[in-house]
């Protein structure tokens, strides 16, 4: 990883320095990568840019006949570094497409400038419901999902399960916040009633207090966010403080995405809703899968499928407008009619630009996430406060 | 809120504390004696407890990781005292700041070249894998029952070695005046070198007996240190009571903060602090 | 002579870039000059005043959310109103964190300013209407008379501007008696206080104008960017800047200045040699501890 992307940086740094060519039949397709691969997220980014480099090389690593020239820059997931690094990737290095960031923190220090600077952007993870909402623009596309697609879904599941008294606990951070936003809205929408919201301080672990808590409420069921190490410590807790098997426990799909290892036993039987799993039984799937396993040793997971899709995308489109990205009216169009077989099912953008996906149901059995289901068919964000929408 | 309930919370934050002495001890005595602020302990805890989970995943087994793991730390410990720590005796706090910061982000790189950056679980053993029903809704694990008197052991033993033995003596004159230490002929350099490597088995010991109820993750190391400052400043620098009364104290407010104070719970800890600097500006036991 | 030239010299270079009009530079620069205030500032506390603040990114941080807050909460725009609102709140912070931490001395007030800072960071992350981790824009960017900060080009002139009078003004300071008492408490507090200065008080007020010059920092950056996020306030910028005054050389003021610029491109380039790259910066620090302790003032006096 450090090797190639010393190479391709040296590259850029020599066609740089030989003047830019305009001539967008000829010049290479600068593509910039605003990830992390350092610090608590690197797997993520580095998940994402191999699947990217994966497709990409399957394309012969061309898009719309044009060269691809990778630009990445580590942003640690660090949002006070985040304004200089975009500067360095849009004003410094000229890229010609800017992808990422995991950090929604991130993404919003990116939004922020690339709306001034009309650059090409897409999303490729963060899922602050702004990106497509509030500050959505002609020139900004996501293909991972909003926090609103990962919670709202939920609401219907719970409520058919006959849950309809839920505490809601979370990771007090806007992703937490607005998971619970989307899923209140939901579930009161369809009769529940929360008992009670407890907010944890992210990124703090320490659980014990709450969950003595939620044993004295005694909900019919608990909806909860944490991601990553918090997912990994609060199912084991909730578990071991004998929760398990009294309250059932539902979250957003990140509960158990990539930390089943971690939780073990104690995940047995959690319900989520995500717009991927990696059992999801489908050809592109198991083709995907098999082809980044075979390029990392890795098993690919829901952000390689966004890093794979990106890629699909961007070829699709650029194909449509020969490559052209000078010519942005055109290849934004190109980009809004673009339709995918995903791994994770059928894709295409929303007019505010984020992906209409099937929502999954997901529950840990055996120690495996399975499908049950599909949550909810064609989701689509609601994308308030967004001007695209009307 | 219930009684059951509050006598729980009580345990809970108590329970809480217990880990933070472990941690706050080791780095309260470094600087009691050693007389350097030392900003790589809350590595010490992490490294400690990722190598539970890793030899726990060979092994099978947290007792051998115990066992195996806290001799490489104390190990680690000497070798870091002797290569860098020693060289900052004598020298300015900004020196030992940074420094130890230098080394926060050595070991941060360590623990990824080694371990990866991945969230791990670590299984309690299933001798302590069960729980103890308090009350009609409330069970409470027996591995944290466990913790909460491993750690009270712990401070019991280090009371007797302090108190009782001869390193223990030489230990308490050279934290209230290390040239008479010097004077009296005792090797000042042994000392420090067992000292700090006993610090940083301690700290290592808290980052393994919590790594089944934290997880472990790159990073969990710093809010453990942030915290172990609290305790200290609130404690008293130096001192191993201070330290044992500010980590209950901050285990408690933290639980009833998060409980009575939902959204500003982390910012109770540190208006605990304010008060005490307030009050006592040396700490509690100062 | 030769140093004074080489300051002027810079100075004039760092206007230039300022003619550029490279959207690139003058961004990247504009940071490396704000960077350069912030650690001319602890200098201030570090070199001057023998005061090891680990509070400094939370006055940054408190400065630029107040900007952010007058903008989109009030629709403050002019830099004459929003600027003196900011700096105050700095300072006031200054001075309830400096009277708080300067009750305990040597080590514990890095350990409170650290504690500090840390509650700064989870008010900030935690309260709700802040953005969260997420931050927040800053909606409108200060301007008057025609002057627009959102533009790169005047935001970059108004921060050689600050860069300049800053430098001045510090220089002034720590020449005149006040400076002297400031050296004098860091060389042997006792004695100074047997001389009759009330010596937590002038501690205080250099605390206070270091936080209100961070504040500046805080304001300059949010005006740059327009973009402001708890990240800001976390202990590593602390550090961060902490290590530039040391690497520049403590106690000689353009020293951290120096340092900031070449971190900001060590920074910039490093990142391409190694992906162990805080492995890099972490040996840097120890190094310059071990082997550099005067830093490269001391180099470039010797």
């Amino acid at each position: 990883m450090s090797l190639s992307r010393r190479t391709f940086l040296g590259a850029t740094a020599a066609s740089f320095a030989a003047g830019r060519v305009f001539a967008a039949s000829k010049a290479k397709i600068r593509i910039g990568l605003l990830l992390p691969y350092s610090g608590t997220y690197a797997a993520l980014g580095n998940n994402i840019t191999d699947a990217m480099k994966l497709v990409a090389g399957k394309l012969g690593n061309k898009l719309g006949g044009r060269e691809i020239e990778w630009v990445a820059v580590d942003d640690e997931s660090d949002p006070a570094k985040a304004p200089a690094n975009v500067n360095k990737l849009i004003s410094g290095e000229k890229v010609d497409i800017l992808t990422g960031p995991v950090h929604s923190g991130v993404a919003m220090a990116m939004m922020q400038i690339v709306r001034q600077e009309k650059t090409l952007t897409i999303v490729t993870n963060a899922g602050a419901q702004a990106v497509t909402g509030q500050l959505c623009a002609p020139n900004v596309f996501r293909t991972s999902f909003s926090n609103w697609q990962t919670s709202y879904p939920c609401a219907e599941v719970m409520l058919k399960d006959g849950r309809k008294k839920a505490v809601l606990m979370f990771w007090n951070y806007s992703f937490g916040q607005e998971s619970m936003a989307a899923f209140k809205e939901g579930y009161s929408k369809g009769g529940g009633t929360i008992v009670k919201e407890i907010a944890v301080p992210f990124p703090q672990t320490e659980f014990q207090a709450n969950l003595s808590e939620i044993a004295s409420l005694k909900p019919d069921a608990v909806f909860v966010f944490f991601a990553g190490a918090g997912a990994a410590k609060f199912v084991k807790d909730y578990a071991d403080a004998g929760l398990r098997d009294k309250i059932p426990l539902y979250g957003s799909g990140f509960l158990t995405e990539g930390v089943l290892g971690a939780q073990g036993a104690a995940a047995e039987g959690i319900k989520t809703t995500l717009h991927y799993a990696d059992s999801l039984d489908n050809g592109p799937n198991k083709k995907f899968r098999a082809a980044f396993k075979e390029a990392t040793g890795r098993e690919a997971d829901v952000y390689a499928v966004a890093g794979h899709d990106t890629v699909h995308v961007l070829a699709q489109a650029l194909d449509k407008v020969q490559g052209d990205t000078s010519a942005q009216k055109e290849l934004i169009a190109a980009l809004e009619s673009v339709r995918l077989d995903s791994p994770r099912g059928p894709f295409r953008f929303s007019k505010a630009h984020n992906p209409i996906q099937n929502i999954y149901l997901r529950q840990v059995k055996g120690g495996k996430e399975t499908v049950i289901g599909i949550a909810q068919k064609e989701a689509e964000d609601p994308a308030f406060g967004c001007a695209m929408v009307k | 809120m219930s009684f059951s309930l509050f006598a729980l919370q009580v345990l809970n934050g108590v329970e809480q504390g217990l880990l933070l002495f472990l941690v706050a001890s080791g780095l309260t005595l470094v600087f009691g004696v050693l007389g350097v602020l030392n900003f790589a302990h809350g590595s010490f805890y992490m490294l400690g407890a990722y190598l539970a989970y890793w030899i726990a995943a060979r092994t099978g087994s947290l007792l051998a990781a115990v066992l195996i793991g806290v001799p490489v730390m104390a190990l680690l410990g000497l070798v870091v005292e002797r290569l860098a720590i020693a060289r900052l005796y004598k020298r300015d706090h900004l020196s030992q700041v940074l420094l130890t910061y230098g080394l926060v982000l050595l070991f941060n790189e360590l623990q990824r070249a080694l371990f990866g950056n991945d969230v791990h679980g670590v299984d309690t053993p299933t001798v302590l894998a069960f729980r103890i029903p308090l009350g009609s809704a409330q069970e409470w694990p027996a591995y944290r029952v466990f913790t909460a008197v491993a750690c009270i052991l712990v401070a019991a033993a280090m009371r007797q070695v302090i108190l009782r033995t001869r390193f223990g003596m030489r230990v308490r004159a050279g934290a209230s005046n290390a040239e008479m230490v010097e004077a009296l002929g005792i090797d000042v350099r042994k000392l420090f070198s067992v000292l700090f490597s006993a610090g940083t088995a301690l700290a290592a010991l808290a980052g393994m007996l919590a790594a089944p109820l934290t997880t472990v993750y790159p990073g969990m190391g710093e809010g453990v240190l942030v915290l172990s400052f609290v305790v200290v400043v609130i404690g008293g620098i130096g001192s191993i009571k201070g330290a044992f009364l500010g980590a209950l104290l901050v285990g408690l407010s933290d639980t009833f903060g998060k409980v009575l104070l939902p959204g500003f719970s982390s910012a109770v800890v540190y208006a605990v602090m304010a008060a005490v600097l307030l009050l006592r500006p040396r700490g509690l036991a100062g | 002579m030769i140093a004074r030239i080489l300051l002027v010299a810079g100075a004039l270079a760092l206007l230039a870039v300022g003619f550029s009009g490279d959207r690139f530079w003058l961004q990247f620069m504009g940071k490396a000059m704000i960077g350069c205030i912030f650690a001319m500032s602890l200098d201030l506390l570090v070199g001057y005043t023998g005061l090891v603040s680990l509070a400094h990114a939370a006055f940054f941080g408190l400065a630029a959310y107040l900007l952010a807050g007058l903008s989109n909460a009030a629709g403050f725009v002019n830099p004459l109103a929003t600027l003196p609102i900011c700096l105050a709140g700095a300072a006031a912070a200054a001075l309830v964190i400096g009277w708080l931490s300067l009750r305990a001395a040597g080590v514990y007030f890095i350990m409170v300013t650290l504690a500090f800072t840390q509650m700064f960071y989870y008010l900030f992350n935690d309260a709700p209407g802040l953005g969260g981790s997420d931050g927040l824009y800053v909606q409108e960017r200060p301007r008057f008379l025609g002057l627009d900060f959102s533009e790169r080009t005047t935001a970059y002139f108004a921060i050689w501007i600050a860069l300049v009078i800053v430098y001045l003004l510090l220089l002034r300071m720590l020449r005149a008696p006040f400076g002297h008492v400031l050296v004098g408490i860091r060389a042997n507090e006792q004695r100074m206080r047997s001389l009759g200065y009330p010596t937590r008080r002038y501690k205080l007020t250099a605390f206070v104008i270091a936080g209100t010059l961070a504040g500046l920092c805080g304001y300059l950056d949010a005006t740059l960017y327009g973009f402001v996020n708890p990240a800001q306030f976390s202990w590593r910028q602390s550090g961060l800047v902490l290590m530039t005054v040391l690497l520049g050389g403590k106690g000689t003021l353009y020293g951290p200045a120096l340092g900031a610029l070449l971190l900001t491109f060590v920074e910039h380039y490093g990142e391409r040699v190694t992906e162990h790259w805080n492995a890099l910066i972490g040996a840097l620090v120890i190094a310059v501890v071990l082997f550099l302790p005067r830093g490269l003032a001391g180099l470039l006096r010797d």
